[in-house]
């Protein structure tokens, strides 16, 4: 692959990679797995089918696993003199407290680990997670710092 | 900046109650065991947790120690040096067989397999098992066995072993099978014959298989428990599990004879009536004080609840779709021994040996469990019987298998009365077997054949 293109990337400015928040590219994983959960949570309820809860528990515990790398990214982004947009990274925090107690709840036994409970958790986190990353999938202001120069 | 002011609060708000929230799962404790034991249990509404209490006894060893008996009685190690014997048999000339069993390898299907996995661990309950039979013999009646040998080796997860003339059954954890034995053999080398399947794997979540002959040999009465704690791994896993199964020994053909029984572990004749009677493990993470483990008469074709309710129709909301129809005619059990006991040994009072109190009853061996605080269990009661039912509160006959400080010393799991009426206790966390008899007498009146 030593196409002209791809050396062109490898040729951009520093300073404009340097800008970019790192946990930009993790944001979207728990925000996927979450949602997956909430599909998966939605389907047991109806189906009582353990399938999908077992689905559910290992989604929310994976989203909780990206969630912690996401939450290392950030610290790293802040040391790189990158203002957190304190709204939205909070949400993002309250929508990972409430994950734990949802895995909590899902690793119940029989179908009160999802219904009411579960079901409930995992769409409030989903709704929670979609307003904290509505401005385009970041927690921190990525365009404020250097962009008037 | 003032965006984040006014948020603060609110977010501190939804911490704290988040907080209060998780709070609310631990702490919880149990009541005075002694108000569940006996025909009337309390039965207190239940809770679901978040995090459900788990309470786990480190295993110490004995030691110098020995299991504490009350005056009258005596008690001295029969054996030790086990690996994880799980019950105890008696051949008719007096040998002892242990088997040394523990359940095969638990499948992972949630994040909370593998933290169960840890507590067993950490338990002792994962000890490597040796998937035999130890035998024991007395030949001088001094008490201590001078002869042990491998009876029979290379089972699959064995529990209950039943003998019926020449025909030696041994309940593996998959299947029962048939070995010939002759009076006074010490070591089976025979290829045994499969009599029929039980049900095994993949998850096998309750895999012990207790085993009964009916008194003219002509069936074979098995316990096997349900594949879960309720039914969480679908109601299809539980096809004729959480039952007590007759089993011709002719042809090996079986029928369900009860049901519900979450986890059967162990089966005896009531010896004044001929009915029979089961001991039973009831469901764990809805409280410390439910549902109390039972004692109970086993009434032909009935269903004792599990996993769609308990103690009659006390219904349990974990299992969905529920069934009216069977809640209906749920059977209460005769007997409750109060909550996360965990009886795993049964054995009716043979009326030799002991003092006259212990005449007419049956010891439970209570192998106690981490699912409650403060513990329960980790002894073995007597419950008197009069006109073939209990008669009264259940005593404390072996204790001292847990410390002060709720370490283990061991864990009483299978019984037996030996041939001169004294109590024999496999212990799989001391890796020993105690055998219990009158203070003062003897050890053994006969010496074995």
């Amino acid at each position: 692959m030593n196409k002209p293109e791809s050396t062109g990337l490898a040729d951009r400015p520093r300073a404009g990679a340097l800008r970019r928040p790192i946990h930009q590219i993790l944001v979207p994983f728990p925000v996927a797995y979450f949602a997956a959960a909430f599909a998966t949570d939605l389907a047991y309820w109806r189906t009582a089918e353990v399938m999908w809860y077992r689905f559910s528990v290992w989604l929310i515990a994976g989203g909780l696993v990206m969630a912690a790398l996401v939450a290392l990214a950030a610290m790293v982004d802040l040391f790189r003199n990158q203002r957190p947009a304190w709204i939205h990274a909070l949400a993002y925090a309250a929508a990972v407290v409430l994950s734990i107690l949802n895995v909590l709840v899902h690793s119940r036994d029989g179908y009160t680990a999802v219904v009411p409970m579960g079901l409930t958790l995992s769409g409030v986190v989903l709704v929670v997670l979609l307003f904290a990353i509505s401005p385009g999938w970041t927690l921190t202001h990525r365009y404020r710092i250097g962009a008037k120069a | 900046m003032t965006e984040v002011r006014t948020s603060l609060p609110r977010v501190a708000a939804i911490l704290a109650a988040v907080a209060g929230l998780g709070l609310a799962g631990c702490n919880d404790t149990g009541g005075d065991p002694k108000l569940q034991i006996g025909a009337n249990p309390v039965l207190p509404p239940l809770h679901q947790y978040l995090l459900p209490p788990i309470r786990i006894a480190t295993p110490v060893g004995w030691g110098s120690e020995t299991p504490k008996v009350p005056q009258g009685l005596q008690v001295h190690a029969l054996a030790t040096g086990l690996q994880h014997p799980r019950s105890v048999y008696v051949l008719p000339n007096g040998d002892v067989l242990v088997v040394e069993s523990n359940g095969p390898k638990a499948p992972i299907f949630r994040p909370k397999d593998l933290v169960t996995g840890v507590v067993e661990t950490l338990a002792g309950a994962k000890a490597k098992d040796a998937n035999r039979i130890t035998l024991l013999r007395d030949t001088n009646g001094d008490g201590i066995p001078d002869v042990r040998t491998v009876f029979l080796d290379h089972l699959n997860s064995p529990f209950g072993v039943a003998l019926v003339g020449h025909d030696l059954y041994v309940a593996n954890t998959d299947a029962i099978m048939r070995y010939p034995y002759q009076d006074g053999q010490t070591s089976i080398t025979a290829k045994g014959t499969k009599l029929t399947d039980l049900p095994g794997g993949p998850i096998d979540h309750h895999w012990t298989k207790s085993l009964l002959a009916s008194p003219d040999g002509s069936k074979l009465y098995v316990g096997v428990g349900s594949n879960s704690n309720i039914a969480e791994n679908g109601i299809q896993a539980e096809y004729e599990r959480a039952a007590i199964w007759e089993v011709d020994r002719t042809t090996g053909a079986h029928r369900i004879f009860a049901s519900g029984t979450r986890n059967p572990t162990g089966l005896q004749w009531e010896p004044t009536t001929g009915k029979l009677w089961a001991i039973a493990n009831e469901r764990d993470e809805i409280g410390p004080d439910l549902v109390p483990d039972y004692l109970t008469s086993v009434q032909d074709g009935g269903f004792y609840g599990w996993p769609y309710s308990y103690y009659g129709q006390h219904l349990d909301p974990r299992v969905q779709p529920q069934r009216p129809d069977l809640v209906a005619k749920a059977i209460v059990p005769d007997y409750a021994l109060s909550s996360h006991v965990a009886p795993l040994g049964f054995a009716m009072s043979s009326g030799l040996g002991l003092p006259a109190k212990y005449e007419g009853g049956a010891f439970v061996g209570e192998h106690g469990s981490w699912d409650r605080t403060p513990l329960n269990g980790y002894k073995v009661v007597f419950v008197p019987f009069k006109d073939g039912k209990p008669s009264g509160p259940a005593q404390d006959v072996v204790t001292g298998f847990l410390d002060a400080n709720n370490h283990t010393h061991g864990r009483p799991v299978g019984l037996a009365m030996d041939r001169s009426g004294a109590l024999l206790i496999a212990d799989d966390v001391g890796n020993a077997v105690w055998r219990v008899s009158s203070a003062g007498v003897s050890a053994t009146p006969k010496p074995a054949s």
